[in-house]
């Protein structure tokens, strides 16, 4: 069903929404920059569609609603455990075709792969996707080599033109919502073709290992985490107690965003660390994304939404290095 | 849906100090576990630390615990009837009935020991259903030797082998590194043999090497791996090699499959 209306009407009914959703979508954030008087995009609460930026790409990817940065897992004094209150809202989150994508692959971890997350099921089964297009693809994007430029996987089409805001609804939950608004014939348009292309070679396997082409990155790479840190799909914690300075009886058990090219995060007490060099770190984190996520649970773990490219301080590209693979495979045989 | 990470309390019954910094604890725990698997143990505020089960009795199980960071300092100024948080068992453990009737070699490595302790402990008072059981245990020095009332009980109904790095004045048992006395074990058929192999990674690669090479089939090896894990149960990623996920699949990997796994 497609509907057509005023941004003052959407924006009421946006309102309408939100006595039952907290609605997320890509905002400018003023002056949060990386560097001094930059700006920055990322996800936080809406009140009007003219919040959403839809021209250009978010810095972070949506996973930070369902997968928050910090995590309280749950609070204790003495012998008490008790688990935080989950928020009664629903939530609606704007995002792209390779977001929608990359929350498959959280799922994937959290809500199978033997054990299920309650804490990751109690955000997810809230929320429901707004599905934004791509115009035109963005820099670094290589959805298309990876197959994410397309879905169906949404409840909601929204597309901002010319001052109207047409909106698809593939959701009867919002049957109501919309049933007096003018229909129109709306459906999303998919990018199908990227600047960047990356081809991954079928004959992969840890042989590549072997490969010099990791080498480089121990001198590029300073370890910085900020890929796995925009990544829509890398998935790890760690876990952390705190207490409170005032009463150090009472505390909480948090989990954390961990990057697995960061230092510490194969460090076991004791002093055993695996994977010293960048390199290897490198190495560690390509092959989840293009190699063995897929040997585990049969498709790949990367999207192509290019947010590691784009965030990397040292101009590292995935996309490269994943084509590099071709040659490293060569390299080896 | 059930929350993994709640981690229930249970009362310290019995504290047993191996070695200035290895004690054993012995925890109040009813349920299922087998050799080789492990629990999250806590201390709110201190934090989470993966430890093996290393004895499983009637209403307890036995956690050896070195004191090597921050959980494990804190666990160490626990006493007896003082309470420890854990969630678990998880990951594979060992497999009994694979080894049982066979020649059974185990290979330890200091603290490696504490999760084999339980398939010894097994075989050490069924000896009749291993056709010949020998235990290889190698510590740094004889100040580190953990288990020794075990290791002497043991020694009445299997094989035992003990040796350590470097001797120190009054020692008069066996010195060198493991690999040396894998050389000597009797072996009637390497065929059949079925060899464990738990210790630090490099103890583990050579000692795995020269049971190769004393004939041993690779798929008759196994070994436990030793991973930083934050949850236990696939979810945090920091155990993951390759498509492996340690806590998951392992930590008891045949060889075939552990030769494969480069972190």
């Amino acid at each position: 069903m497609g509907f057509r209306m005023d941004v003052e009407r959407f924006d009421e009914l946006l309102t309408e929404l939100q006595k039952n959703y907290r609605i997320y979508a890509p905002v400018l954030l003023k002056g949060k920059g990386r560097y001094s008087e930059t700006d920055t995009i990322r996800y936080a609460e809406i009140n009007s569609i003219k919040d959403v930026v839809f021209d250009k790409k978010s810095v972070f990817s949506p996973k930070e609603v369902i997968l928050p940065i910090t995590q309280t897992l749950f609070y204790f004094t003495e012998d008490n455990v008790i688990e935080p209150k989950v928020d009664e809202k629903n939530i609606l989150i704007f995002l792209r075709s390779c977001d929608i994508h990359a929350v498959k692959r959280l799922d994937e971890i959290y809500l199978r792969n033997r054990f299920a997350d309650s804490y990751y099921a109690a955000l997810r089964t809230k929320v429901k996707f707004v599905l934004m297009e791509c115009e035109k693809s963005f820099e670094n994007c290589f959805c298309v080599s990876m197959g994410s430029n397309r879905t169906d996987e949404y409840d909601l089409f929204v597309r901002l033109e010319d001052g109207k805001v047409y909106v698809e609804s593939k959701n009867e939950t919002f049957d109501g919502l919309f049933k007096d608004e003018e229909n129109a014939e709306v459906s999303p348009k998919f990018v199908l073709e990227n600047e960047t292309v990356v081809k991954i070679p079928e004959n992969l396997d840890q042989r590549v290992f072997k490969s010099k082409m990791w080498d480089e990155y121990d001198e590029r790479c300073i370890a910085c985490g900020r890929c796995n840190f925009v990544c829509g799909t890398c998935a790890c914690f760690t876990m952390q107690d705190i207490f409170y300075k005032d009463n150090p009886n009472a505390g909480e058990r948090r989990r954390v965003w961990a990057s697995c090219m960061v230092d510490g995060f194969t460090d076991m007490a004791g002093g055993h660390s695996f994977r010293k060099k960048y390199g290897e770190r490198m190495r560690f984190k390509v092959m989840h994304k293009v190699y063995d996520f897929n040997k585990r649970f049969g498709y790949h773990m990367c999207v192509g939404c290019g947010r590691c490219d784009d965030i990397c301080p040292e101009y590292i590209s995935f996309a490269n290095a994943v084509n590099k693979l071709n040659d490293a495979m060569k390299e080896v045989e | 849906m059930e929350n993994v990470y709640i981690p229930f309390s249970s009362r310290i019954l019995e504290i047993k100090q191996h070695t200035d910094i290895d004690y054993t604890f012995k925890m109040e725990y009813r349920g299922e576990v087998k050799p080789g698997q492990f629990f999250e143990v806590s201390i709110p505020k201190y934090g989470e630390a993966p430890i093996s089960v290393c004895e499983i009795g009637d209403g307890y199980v036995a956690l050896t615990i070195r004191r090597v960071g921050v959980v494990t300092n804190e666990i160490h100024n626990m006493k007896v009837g003082d309470r420890l948080f854990m969630r678990g068992p998880y990951g594979n453990g060992f497999d009994i009935d694979i080894y049982k009737g066979k020649e059974i070699i185990v290979a330890a490595g200091g603290t490696g020991l504490a999760p084999v302790k339980g398939i010894v402990d097994y075989f050490a008072s069924h000896p009749e259903e291993a056709k010949s059981f020998n235990v290889l245990m190698g510590f740094k020095s004889p100040k580190d030797i953990l288990f020794r009332e075990s290791i002497e009980n043991w020694s009445k109904t299997i094989q035992t082998t003990l040796t350590v790095d470097r001797a120190d004045e009054g020692y008069t048992g066996n010195t060198g590194l493991i690999t040396n006395y894998v050389k000597t074990v009797e072996i009637e058929n390497a065929d059949e043999a079925q060899v464990i192999v738990v210790g630090p990674p490099i103890m583990m690669k050579f000692t795995v090497q020269e049971f190769i090479n004393r004939g041993i089939k690779e798929e008759n090896i196994w070994v436990s791996y030793e991973r930083k894990m934050c949850c236990g149960v696939g979810k945090c990623g920091h155990c993951k090699i390759d498509d492996t996920y340690i806590c998951l699949d392992g930590p008891v990997f045949n060889f075939t499959q552990a030769k494969h796994l480069v972190d």
